[in-house]
C-alpha cells in the first residue's frame, strides 16, 4: 500500500492523519493485508457469498405511525441546537 | 468478602424470595465489593449507586407487599457500555461518546428491567467493541482479577472482570468475533454468545451488524440459561431478530449427557495452542466422556481462514456503521467553520488508533477495484465456513475447541502488534461467522494460576445443548467456583 492510497482512504473515511500517522498506518495495513492475502489461495469459484447469517427475508410492517421519539429527547445530546434544528457549519455558500 | 457476593442468580432469587436477605443488602454488598476491588481491577466505568439502592428498596417493598416478582427482582447486574439507556453513559469506551446518554432503551435492557433487575453501572470495553484485551478503551484500564499485571481480554473485559471479581453476579457484554467468550475464558467465568438474532440488537451500538450479538457473563451455565431466558425473543424493532419461540432454557439443563456427541475440532487441537491450555481443554473432554458423552473427531477444513475473513468483513461493516460519528447529532464535536473539517477533526480526535485502523481497512476493502478481491472473497469464505459447520453437525450435536490459544497475556505486550492481537480470536471468530450459539466455560488453570476455557458450539438456535453439557460438567467439577484472591 502506498502513502497516496492511505491518504485517499483517509479522505474517504473523513480522518485526518499527519505524515507520521500515514506512514504508520501504511505499515500496519500492509502487514494486515499480507496476512489476509492467504484467502487468495482458496478456490471459491461458484461459492455464493454470505451477505447475512440469516436465511430469512427482511420482515415488513404496516405503514402506521408508532414509537415516536419527542424532538427534545432526540436532540438532548446535540452538540449545538436551535429549537428543533441542529446547528452545523454552513453547507451552502 | 460478603457471602452474598459469591451467590449465583438462582441462589439470590431464592434467598430474596425467602427473605434471608434484602435487595438493599445485596446491592450494598456489590457496591462494597466494587469499592474494595475496583481501584485495582477497573471493571466499572460508571456506577448508579444511589439509583440502584433506591431501586433495591423499591424491590424490597414490592416483595413485602406480596406483589409478583420478576425473575431477577432486585438483583444488580453490570452492563457493558455499549447498550443504549437514558440512565447509562453508553460511551462505548470512546472519547467520541464519552458521557453520551441515549434517548431510548435497548430492548435487552428493557427486558432486564421488566424482570426486575437493577442496572448497577456500565463496564469498561475496548473502544467500539474493537479489541481483545480492553486496552483499546480510551477511558480506563481494566486488569485481570486473577493477575493484575495481565489483560482481562476484550472487548467486554470490564464485564468479564466484574463477574470474576465477584463484584456482580452477572453482566452483559457483546460478542462480534469473540468479545464475550474470550474474556470469559481469560477471566475464568462462563460466557455465552447466542445464535445470531436470538437476542435483539435494538439499542446495541453497532460495530458489525451481521456479527454483533449481546452475550452474558455469569459464574455458571445455569445462570447463563436464566439470563438468556429473560433476554431472548423476537423484537419487531430489530429486523434481524428471529421469530422463533424461546424454549425454557432452565428446564433444558436437566437430563444426562448419555448419547451426546461432542465433535472435537481437529484444527483446534494442535500446537498452535499453548500446551497447558490444550491440556485443560482435552481434560474437559475426558470429563464430559466420563459423564456420558461420546467424542468424535470432526474437521472444519477452512478454520485457518476465519481470522482473515472476519477482519475483512467486520472492518467493512464497521467502516459503514461508524460513519455516523460526525459531530452533528450527538457525541463529540470539534467545532469548525467548515463542515468537512468538522467531520475530520471530530473523527480524528474522537476515535483511537485501533478504531481508525479498522475504519481504514474496512474502507479499503469496500472501495472500487478492491471490493471483489477482498470483501466479496471474504463473504465466499464465510459461506465455506458455514458449510464446514453444517457438515460437522451431521456427526455430532455440539462442537468443542479451546476458547483461546492461551491464557491472559501481560498488559502492554501486544499493543504494538495488531495482528498478534487479532490472532487471539482464532477459535471464536468461527462461531461468529456462522452465527452459531457458543459458550465458553472455565476448564482449568495453567501455570501462573491463570484460567482458561473450553468452547462449546451448538447448532443454530440450539443454545440448550451446549448449556446442558456445561451445566452437567459444572455439577461434577469445580473450576467455575474458583475465585481470584483480591
Amino acid at each position: 500500500m502506498s502513502a497516496e492510497q492511505v491518504r485517499t482512504l483517509a479522505e474517504l473515511a473523513k480522518l485526518e492523519l499527519d505524515a507520521g500517522e500515514v506512514e504508520r498506518m501504511r505499515r500496519e495495513l500492509d502487514a494486515i493485508l499480507a496476512y489476509v492475502e492467504a484467502l487468495d489461495a482458496l478456490p471459491t469459484e461458484g461459492v455464493p457469498p454470505t451477505t447475512h447469517p440469516l436465511e430469512h427475508a427482511t420482515p415488513l410492517r404496516p405503514d402506521a405511525v408508532a414509537g415516536v421519539l419527542p424532538v427534545d429527547a432526540a436532540l438532548a445530546a446535540a452538540p449545538e441546537r436551535a429549537g428543533s434544528a441542529l446547528v452545523v457549519p454552513k453547507v451552502i455558500e | 468478602m460478603n457471602p452474598l457476593s459469591e451467590l449465583g442468580l438462582a441462589e439470590l432469587a431464592d434467598g430474596l424470595a425467602a427473605r434471608r436477605f434484602s435487595s438493599r443488602e445485596l446491592v450494598a454488598a456489590c457496591l462494597e465489593r466494587i469499592g474494595a476491588t475496583d481501584p485495582r481491577v477497573g471493571a466499572f466505568l460508571t456506577l448508579r449507586a444511589e439509583a440502584a439502592l433506591r431501586e433495591a428498596d423499591a424491590a424490597d417493598a414490592s416483595r413485602a407487599q406480596g406483589r409478583e416478582q420478576g425473575r431477577l427482582q432486585g438483583i444488580p447486574l453490570g452492563i457493558k457500555a455499549v447498550l443504549a439507556h437514558p440512565e447509562l453513559e453508553s460511551s462505548c469506551g470512546s472519547r467520541m461518546l464519552a458521557g453520551f446518554r441515549a434517548p431510548y432503551r435497548a430492548t435487552a435492557l428493557e427486558r432486564l428491567e421488566r424482570a426486575g433487575a437493577i442496572l448497577l453501572g456500565t463496564t469498561n470495553m475496548d473502544e467500539f467493541a474493537m479489541g481483545s484485551s480492553c486496552e483499546n478503551s480510551a477511558l480506563q484500564r481494566t486488569a485481570n482479577p486473577w493477575d493484575l499485571t495481565r489483560v482481562p481480554g476484550g472487548s467486554s473485559g470490564g464485564s468479564a472482570a466484574a463477574v470474576a471479581a465477584r463484584q456482580v453476579p452477572a453482566a452483559l457484554g457483546s460478542d462480534t468475533g469473540g468479545s464475550v467468550r474470550q474474556p470469559a475464558a481469560l477471566c475464568g467465568v462462563t460466557g455465552l454468545k447466542p445464535t445470531y438474532g436470538r437476542i435483539s440488537r435494538y439499542g446495541l451500538i453497532a460495530f458489525a451488524s451481521s456479527l454483533d450479538q449481546i452475550g452474558t457473563f455469569t459464574r455458571s451455565a445455569a445462570d447463563a440459561a436464566e439470563l438468556l431466558g429473560v433476554l431472548a425473543g423476537h423484537d419487531p424493532r430489530d429486523s434481524t431478530s428471529l421469530p422463533h419461540a424461546v424454549p425454557d432454557y432452565r428446564a433444558a439443563l436437566s437430563g444426562s449427557l448419555d448419547g451426546l456427541r461432542i465433535g472435537v475440532v481437529r484444527e483446534a487441537f494442535t500446537p498452535q495452542v499453548e500446551a497447558a491450555t490444550l491440556q485443560c481443554a482435552t481434560d474437559a473432554l475426558r470429563d464430559l466422556e466420563k459423564l456420558g458423552a461420546k467424542t468424535v473427531e470432526v474437521s472444519l477444513p477452512h478454520a485457518s481462514y476465519g481470522v482473515a475473513a472476519y477482519y475483512l468483513l467486520a472492518t467493512a461493516e464497521a467502516s459503514s456503521n461508524l460513519a455516523r460519528y460526525d459531530g452533528v447529532k450527538y457525541g463529540l464535536r470539534v467545532a469548525s467553520d467548515d463542515l468537512g473539517e468538522m467531520y475530520r477533526r471530530t473523527r480524528s480526535r474522537g476515535f483511537g488508533d485501533e478504531v481508525k485502523r479498522r475504519i481504514m481497512l474496512g474502507t479499503f476493502v469496500l472501495s472500487a477495484g478492491y471490493y471483489d478481491a477482498y470483501y466479496r472473497k471474504a463473504q465466499q469464505v464465510r459461506t465455506l465456513i458455514r458449510r464446514d459447520f453444517a457438515a460437522a453437525f451431521e456427526s455430532c450435536d455440539v462442537l468443542a475447541m479451546p476458547t483461546t490459544p492461551g491464557p491472559a497475556w501481560p498488559l502492554g505486550e501486544r499493543v504494538e502488534d495488531p495482528l498478534a492481537m487479532y490472532l487471539a480470536d482464532v477459535f471464536t471468530v468461527l462461531g461468529s461467522l456462522a452465527g452459531l450459539p457458543a459458550l465458553s466455560l472455565p476448564c482449568g488453570f495453567v501455570p501462573g494460576g491463570l484460567p482458561v476455557g473450553v468452547q462449546l458450539i451448538g447448532r443454530p438456535l440450539d443454545e440448550a445443548t451446549p448449556l446442558r453439557a456445561a451445566h452437567v460438567y459444572q455439577q461434577h467439577t469445580d473450576w467455575h467456583r474458583a475465585a481470584p484472591t483480591l
